[in-house]
């Protein structure tokens, strides 16, 4: 092991492996990617459905296959990486402090650092459910985790919180083993997860699916016993005498993920309220020269896929910037979300830098829209420097755009400081 | 007059789910309208004559880092033969080390489709 490495990456999952691959082709020497699981792959060797590739590979795989394309590379790459090791602090200079049971304590540098740390799924005491402490209370990732990877199954009843994708991908997990699914409960007016998985996952099961309810209590002492469904209405307040009480002696919450920042914040590095990432610019550069972001730590994504293109970027520009020393923009200018959009990634672009290349802009909108929309890029005054079509937009569906520099090229003369985002119907 | 009946379909073969609307003529598919590329065609015939999911799940690993290893039918699958192909999968027990594609059942229910691992485990030493 090196002291000193052009591109240290934190986190061997999708957007880990993606950055490492990529930093090495484009010319990086030294590169470490440091990961606290025991395997590499992130979430997805545990995620054993199929699905994954779909933009990359133009294939479908599940998800543990997909994994092993990007961990083949890496290794045929001869990418350094360190296992069973856990990042303790990272500071804005660039240093890494880490521990395992073998080197000890590490003290690492690097020219430039990739964060791809992904996410954490809420948890109860996140959503706030009152009722008991009983046993069987579980997130959806950690009952998968359970069934797919340890061979345990953690109850015979269950009933899910939350219509996300790895809520019914678990419905149907088990009930494949033989659990019964009484019901999937969503608190939105509409599905939150992709409508191909109502389909395969609660439809061909017969599993019901309930929108605008949520849970009211928990009941049981020692182990879950039933809980109390509510319907609520528009303004998610819940509706007295609509209770319900289902036996059941496991609940599973899948109710939304949270990217994982306690290390970014730790390196002082500025965090987006709104996606619970950093704000980064379009080389996925973050307000920390040097320090790099790419994955679910920045933004929640709908498909690995575009993590795994967030991490090439993310991995290409660390490259240059340990390298280059490739500068940052001198003309910075904000990306800011507009009408009907909920959030915007890249948060910045350097208008000085962009115009001869492309760059990806990822956004998800706060309504269902099945009709054709059009989504515009402002200037401050309304200006309207692009429009792209789309067929529909979900809240439950990032749409990702790859915008050509030269769209912006006139913006730069201007005395323009941020950019607007906005869905409208066509 | 024939029987005519118009039913929605969600195309599963890519994350878009496309809404199709299917008019059948008796058994026989009159109208496909709503997607919009091939595979919601081949999709939405398919679902209407011969219904087929890809079953993924897991088999038992002895002697392995873990004690599972995933695995996947190359192909979709009768639905009504997903629960019998569970029953099989249950009974099954690979040696580790285990590697990705390897063949776990051949030709299930004589249906040309292979279930095979898309994972690896490594032997536990």
């Amino acid at each position: 092991m090196k002291k000193i490495y052009d591109v240290l990456i934190i986190g061997g999952g999708p957007a880990g492996l993606a950055a490492g691959i990529e930093a090495i082709k484009t010319g990086a020497k030294d590169i470490l990617i440091i990961e606290r699981d025991s395997v590499l792959g992130g979430i997805l060797p545990q995620c054993i459905h199929n699905g994954f590739g779909s933009v990359i590979f133009k294939k479908d795989y599940p998800g543990p296959q997909y994994a092993q394309n990007f961990i083949d590379e890496v290794d045929k790459l001869g990418i350094e990486v360190l296992l069973d090791t856990m990042v303790l602090d990272i500071t804005p200079d660039r240093r890494i402090f880490a521990t395992n049971s073998i080197d000890g304590y590490l003290e690492l540098e690097g020219k430039s650092i990739v964060l791809a740390m992904g996410c954490r799924e809420r948890t109860r005491s996140q959503i706030r459910i009152p009722g008991t402490r009983a046993a069987g209370i579980f997130t959806a990732g950690t009952v998968q985790r359970f069934v797919n990877i340890e061979g345990y199954m953690p109850g015979n009843k269950f009933v899910i919180l939350g219509s996300g994708d790895i809520g019914m991908i678990m419905a149907r997990r088990l009930k494949l083993e033989g659990a019964s699914v009484e019901k999937v409960i969503e608190i939105m007016p509409f599905l939150t997860g992709l409508r191909r998985n109502y389909v395969q996952c609660l439809q061909d099961f017969g599993i019901p699916l309930v929108l605008q309810h949520t849970i009211k209590r928990i009941i049981g002492k020692n182990r879950v016993e039933a809980v109390e469904i509510i319907k609520v209405d528009d303004n998610f307040n819940m509706i007295n005498g609509t209770e319900e009480v289902i036996a059941c002696d496991s609940l599973l919450l899948s109710v939304g993920l949270i990217p994982e920042n306690e290390l970014s914040k730790k390196a002082s590095i500025a965090i987006d309220n709104i996606t619970g990432g950093p704000y980064v610019d379009e080389n996925m550069e973050t307000n920390i020269n040097g320090i790099f972001a790419a994955g679910n730590v920045v933004n929640i994504h709908d498909l690995v896929d575009y993590v795994t293109e967030a991490g090439y970027i993310a991995g290409r520009n660390a490259a240059l910037h340990a390298l280059h020393h490739q500068r940052r923009g001198l003309n910075r200018i904000s990306i800011e979300r507009g009408k009907n959009v909920n959030n915007v990634v890249p948060q910045f672009i350097n208008l000085d830098l962009i115009e001869d290349k492309s760059f990806l802009l990822q956004l998800r909108v706060n309504k269902v829209f099945d009709k054709k929309v059009k989504v515009e890029i402002t200037e401050d005054d309304g200006t309207i420097i692009a429009t792209y079509r789309e067929n529909y937009a979900r809240p439950a569906e990032m749409i990702a755009l790859k915008i050509k520099g030269d769209k912006l090229s006139h913006v730069v003369s201007k005395n323009c400081y941020k950019l607007k985002v906005n869905v409208t119907e066509i | 007059m024939s029987d005519r009946t118009t039913n929605k379909y969600i195309c599963i073969r890519c994350p878009r789910g496309c809404e199709i609307i299917t008019t059948l003529d008796g058994w026989q598919i009159d109208k496909i309208e709503g997607n919009v590329c091939k595979l919601g065609l081949d999709y939405v015939k398919e679902e209407v004559n011969d219904p087929r999911r890809v079953v993924t799940s897991t088999v038992k690993v002895i002697n392995g880092k873990h004690s599972l290893v995933p695995v996947w039918t190359t192909a979709g699958i009768p639905k009504d033969k997903i629960f019998d192909l569970m029953e099989m999968l249950r009974e099954i027990k690979i040696e580790a080390p285990v590697d990705i594609n390897t063949l776990v059942i051949n030709n299930i229910f004589d249906l040309n489709i292979d279930v095979v691992t898309s994972g690896k485990v490594a032997k536990l030493v």
